[in-house]
């Protein structure tokens, strides 16, 4: 089971506490948008095999959505960090590259 | 080939059982093929089978990272089912579905096709109305379901309990020629009429790049060596996204776990498949005695081929409910598999930006039941570019707005 820690209220919670939300800092296309960028927006998720960072909502805790880095090969978590960024921080990103020397996720590394 | 027959049994039987042939033969790579599919399971090998027996197109191989039939073919529930409410779902499954009829006979390799009947419960007063519209669907669709009364439920399975406390059985949408079949004899089956047609079965060979020019497909690169081929076919479910992104593309489809058990064997007792959406479950017999029960898949992306343990409690848990008397069996194993899902929950069998490169993924939670139909109409689309089967599961649906949205329709299991 996973193990994430909710970076608002501290708590060490168990998966059945929490709901995924899917692959996190997606840019929300609205209107005036090209059709591409919507196609990819509603439909296109990188699903990568290794380093993967994603939303989740600590739902039967605090209720607040965070953001997760995680390995979708070896289950790892790399760490947590608040929903208010569009991208992951730098401390979460030097973690991972020393774990995963050489990784890739859209432009980040 | 020597035929499986009951002629061969008793003359194996006078000589020591001495003159059995492998049943598919030991392949190395050649440098280049007409086509190459990627991916040796039940749909990987079905399409190369129809594009051998339909279109004479034999100089296929069919490479495996790993061995043949391990993927999802060997990690399913073994369901097969036909009761889709949208057309082009109810077309290609029922395709599929009146293929296992003759497969065994086709193949002439018991498949252990069992048409004992698939019933969908309906437990709420929204799944009647669904499932009602579904069989009325069917019978446009000339796919043969009823929805029928819990007494009649009752009658079919009397081990469960009509009248749970959460959820009690309010009717169920019923086909009768739905049920289950042998999911590694389908693999091993089609294997050795593919071996038998001339065709390559290369396992422990991975593709680890795919080689274009000029927008068109040259080969693949692979841990035997470059191989090159016309057409390239690729039918790997979870892994689709990887392969996609080899040749520069990417898929509308996310990969998580979707998990499995069966319970210490025990005495018949159950001889429909019963599903039970509301409550994530589903449950059925094997030949051993097994209680097969398979549950929803996980909400997140997972490359582990393992399960959790929640997972386990809560299909267990909504099935003890509907089936008390299962409370006291021990549970044997469990499994896990990497399913492809798409936005629609619908597969995708199309051309892709790549010329001559063609995909076969997404079929999800559900591709077991599949893989005739999938076969057939993808090797159609192969060898002829065009497919009535596949059209409306190309991959531009989504960026059309062309959903087949069995998402909404098929509730969760699927």
């Amino acid at each position: 089971m996973l193990i994430l820690q909710c970076p608002y209220c501290g708590v060490m919670a168990d998966e059945t506490e929490l709901s995924p939300g899917g692959e996190a800092h997606l840019t929300r296309e609205g209107p005036g948008a090209s059709d591409d960028a919507f196609h990819d927006y509603l439909f296109m998720r990188e699903n990568p095999k290794g380093v993967h960072f994603e939303r989740w909502r600590h739902a039967y805790g605090c209720g607040k959505w965070f953001h997760a880095a995680r390995c979708t090969t070896t289950l790892q978590v790399f760490g947590t960090y608040k929903a208010q960024t569009t991208e992951p921080p730098k401390d979460i990103r030097d973690r991972i590259t020393k774990a995963r020397p050489g990784w890739t996720w859209r432009d980040y590394a | 080939m020597k035929r499986y027959s009951a002629f061969a049994i008793a003359r194996e039987a006078f000589r020591a059982h001495t003159g059995w042939d492998k049943a598919w033969a030991r392949a190395e790579p050649k440098r280049r093929y007409d086509v190459i599919i990627v991916g040796a399971g039940g749909h990987g090998l079905a399409t190369a089978y129809y594009l051998g027996k339909n279109f004479g197109i034999t100089n296929v191989a069919v490479l495996e990272k790993n061995w043949l039939g391990g993927g999802n073919t060997g990690r399913n529930t073994t369901i097969i089912r036909s009761n889709y409410l949208q057309d082009p779902s109810a077309a290609i499954y029922e395709k599929s579905r009146s293929l296992y009829e003759h497969l065994s006979q086709d193949l002439n390799y018991n498949v252990m096709f069992s048409p004992r009947g698939v019933m969908m419960l309906a437990q709420t007063q929204h799944e009647i109305r669904g499932y009602q519209r579904t069989a009325h669907a069917n019978a446009l669709q000339g796919v043969k379901t009823e929805f029928i009364t819990p007494e009649r439920v009752k009658e079919l399975c009397p081990i469960i309990e009509l009248k749970g406390p959460r959820y009690p059985v309010l009717g169920a949408l019923w086909q009768e020629r739905g049920g289950t079949a042998r999911h590694d004899a389908v693999a091993w089956g089609y294997a050795r009429a593919c071996s038998d047609m001339g065709m390559d079965i290369i396992q422990n060979c991975e593709v680890t790049g795919v080689r274009t020019e000029a927008g068109k497909v040259q080969g693949v690169s692979t841990t035997l060596g470059e191989i090159d081929c016309a057409k390239l076919g690729v039918v790997v479910a979870g892994h689709s996204g990887a392969l996609a992104d080899m040749a520069a593309f990417r898929l509308p489809i996310e990969s998580v776990a979707l998990q499995a058990l069966v319970s210490e064997p025990i005495k018949p007792c159950m001889d429909v498949v019963v599903m039970a959406n509301t409550v994530h479950g589903y449950m059925s017999q094997s030949d051993k005695g097994e209680m097969v029960i398979g549950g929803g898949a996980d909400g997140y992306n997972n490359y582990t081929q393992r399960g959790s343990f929640h997972h386990i409690e809560e299909t267990v848990r909504a099935l003890v409910e509907t089936f008390p008397m299962i409370s006291r069996l021990k549970m044997l194993r469990q499994w896990g598999g990497i399913v492809d899902m798409t936005g629609d929950r619908s597969p995708i069998l199309s051309k892709t930006p790549v010329e001559n490169m063609f995909m076969n993924c997404g079929w999800g939670t559900g591709g077991f039941k599949a893989i005739p139909g999938s076969g057939w109409g993808f090797a159609e689309l192969m060898a002829t570019g065009e497919s009535a089967l596949c059209a409306e599961f190309s991959l531009d649906r989504f960026r059309e707005g062309r959903f087949i949205d069995e998402s909404v329709a098929a509730g969760v299991a699927h």
